[in-house]
């Protein structure tokens, strides 16, 4: 009761700020480690030790890009990423645009089944038959296809709740005016389901650049390898170089993180799109 | 009318890639559970509950495998809740100017490539020359060194706290966002009514907040039985059998060419996984007018 209330809160203000900056230096100071060690030499990297390099040593990184053929495994995570999204984004919207305005029995059935595989694990002896069978195994397609199918489900259920949002009037209106199906979906509706569709696409990009699974599995011959695969690789190849490692890792990483501070708001929004409902 | 305007045929594209390259390998692999599939035969034999025994009996390891990814899987859930709510309560409550900042920062670690976050740390968690225990003997805590995750003892917890470090930040947004749904007036009421700060918290804020962290142990409980990269690139699964979970069980099978047992693994997951997963989409697809 010494302290008045005004001072009392400061005090507070200060504790929270000060556990919160406390929490924010755990998750920044194993990024910071790996960006200092990447302008070290390979001596001083050794021990990732948090000192500032003696001299910045920028050519690590084109080492790395040579080395680490960074140039080809960065176009193979973009293609990946984004041909998987692009497909996987469009067909999903046109499901959960059918299942969510026409609510027949059959379709209830359908997207209840889709969205149970956001619980399924996947099979991959199976998943390798299959692949080998449609002649997709250790193809860039095949690895392209399977992305896309493994996002499929979150997406339905991301853009099912968000299709209820948008008006029927907008349908009738435009069926009046002489739409055909197709136009109506990719002219009306499609415009209007953007914003969940970036929010999709940017989570399903984000989780497709990241992964490492898939290609570990379906993907031997390293020339089709994505940035995740041969980051991983190159630790193993130059294990002694910590400085060359963390270049590597500044790299495969910057593309996502240009992304996740253009895009958090829509990443935010799209987790907790699916919390609040409930 | 309804399904000239809206044809079947918009979902056909979405739901063939979903059958055939998610649906069907699991019911495939349950089949082929049932028999001696392997790499280095064309045969395939019917060799009934074979396989099942393999994994089932104590003799193997496999049983550990399970145990591994449960304990995994309930200390992650247990973690990542308890520090994602704090952080959540802290955030939504205690800061006011700074928050998207921290928000933006905390949230991080969840978009970075596990395989990154785990080489990572496997030089932070090096025993001699790691960050983590030079920075223990420079303040003096030469007693808190370890071996991290070369010791048998301690390596899984290693690995549990780098995984709680990568993803609590995906349980503190999704609590944040449920936390801003609990009006005001209903902690002024409590206020009003003389409820400490706990009583508020325990009677107000909670069972609101029952929703959200439903959403949150269920998405770490699918994370958590289906984990792989963070075991894979921290340990390996080592040192011995100490951290080796299904998936990482699963890998090796796959590697070694022994499909048989390796697909009845993966299909014991299947199946516990799909008849958990029903009840929990059941709860997510439920029309909210029904509700």
């Amino acid at each position: 009761m010494l302290l008045n209330n005004k001072t009392n809160k400061l005090l507070q203000g200060t504790r929270n700020n000060l556990i919160a900056i406390f929490a924010c230096l755990l998750v920044v100071i194993p990024v910071y480690l790996v960006v200092v060690n990447s302008l070290k030499d390979s001596a001083g990297a050794r021990t990732m030790s948090a000192a500032l390099p003696q001299s910045l040593h920028f050519e690590n990184f084109n080492t790395v890009i040579e080395r680490g053929k960074l140039a080809q495994t960065f176009q193979n995570s973009m293609l990946y990423a984004t041909s998987a999204t692009v497909i996987s984004s469009i067909l999903a919207s046109m499901a959960a645009y059918v299942l969510s305005r026409n609510k027949s029995r059959l379709n209830r059935f359908v997207y209840f089944f889709v969205v149970m595989g956001i619980a399924m694990p996947m099979n991959f002896f199976t998943l390798t038959k299959i692949m080998q069978l449609t002649h997709l195994i250790n193809t860039q397609v095949g690895i392209i296809i399977l992305y896309a199918a493994t996002q499929i489900p979150f997406n339905i259920f991301l853009i099912y709740g968000f299709v209820d949002a948008i008006p029927r009037e907008l349908d009738e209106a435009a069926i009046i005016d002489g739409c055909g199906p197709y136009r109506l979906f990719f002219w009306v509706i499609f415009p209007l389901l953007v914003p969940v569709i970036v929010t999709a696409g940017v989570l399903s990009f984000v989780g497709i650049w990241n992964d490492f699974l898939l290609p570990l599995y379906y993907l031997n011959n390293s020339a089709y390898w994505p940035m995740t695969l041969a980051v991983y690789n190159f630790f193993g190849q130059f294990q002694q170089d910590w400085n060359l490692v963390s270049a590597d890792i500044v790299l495969t990483v910057l593309p996502v993180l240009i992304i996740y501070l253009l895009g958090q708001r829509f990443i935010l929004s799209g987790l907790t799109a699916g919390a609040v409902k409930g | 009318m309804r399904n000239k305007i809206y044809p079947f045929y918009f979902t056909l594209g979405a739901l063939a890639l979903y059958i055939v390259f998610v649906v069907l390998p699991g019911f495939l692999g349950v089949a082929y559970s049932f028999t001696d599939w392997n790499r280095y035969s064309t045969e395939v034999n019917f060799v009934g509950l074979d396989n099942f025994k393999t994994i089932f009996s104590s003799g193997e390891n496999y049983l550990d495998y399970i145990q591994n990814t449960l304990f995994f899987a309930s200390c992650t859930i247990f973690l990542k809740t308890v520090f994602g709510l704090l952080l959540a309560i802290l955030l939504n409550y205690g800061v006011r100017r700074l928050s998207h900042l921290y928000r933006v920062v905390i949230y991080l670690p969840v978009v970075l490539p596990t395989i990154v976050v785990g080489l990572v740390f496997r030089s932070i968690l090096n025993p001699r020359t790691g960050f983590l225990n030079e920075f223990f003997r420079s303040i003096g805590l030469e007693a808190l060194a370890q071996p991290w995750l070369t010791n048998p003892d301690i390596a899984m917890l290693s690995v549990i706290g780098v995984d709680t470090w990568k993803g609590v930040g995906y349980i503190m947004v999704i609590l944040l966002a449920g936390l801003q749904t609990i009006p005001e007036e209903y902690y002024e009421a409590a206020e009003i009514d003389g409820a400490s700060a706990f009583a508020r918290f325990r009677f107000v804020t909670l069972p609101l907040l029952v929703p959200a962290l439903t959403v949150v142990t269920v998405l770490n409980l699918l994370y958590g039985l289906r984990v792989f990269d963070m075991v894979y690139v921290l340990t390996g699964g080592g040192p011995g059998y100490a951290t080796d979970v299904v998936f990482t069980a699963v890998f090796d099978e796959f590697s070694k060419g022994r499909y048989g047992v390796g697909t009845a693994l993966s299909s014991v997951l299947f199946i516990v996984m799909t008849v958990a997963g029903f009840f929990i989409v059941r709860q997510l697809t439920r029309d909210p007018v029904e509700a």
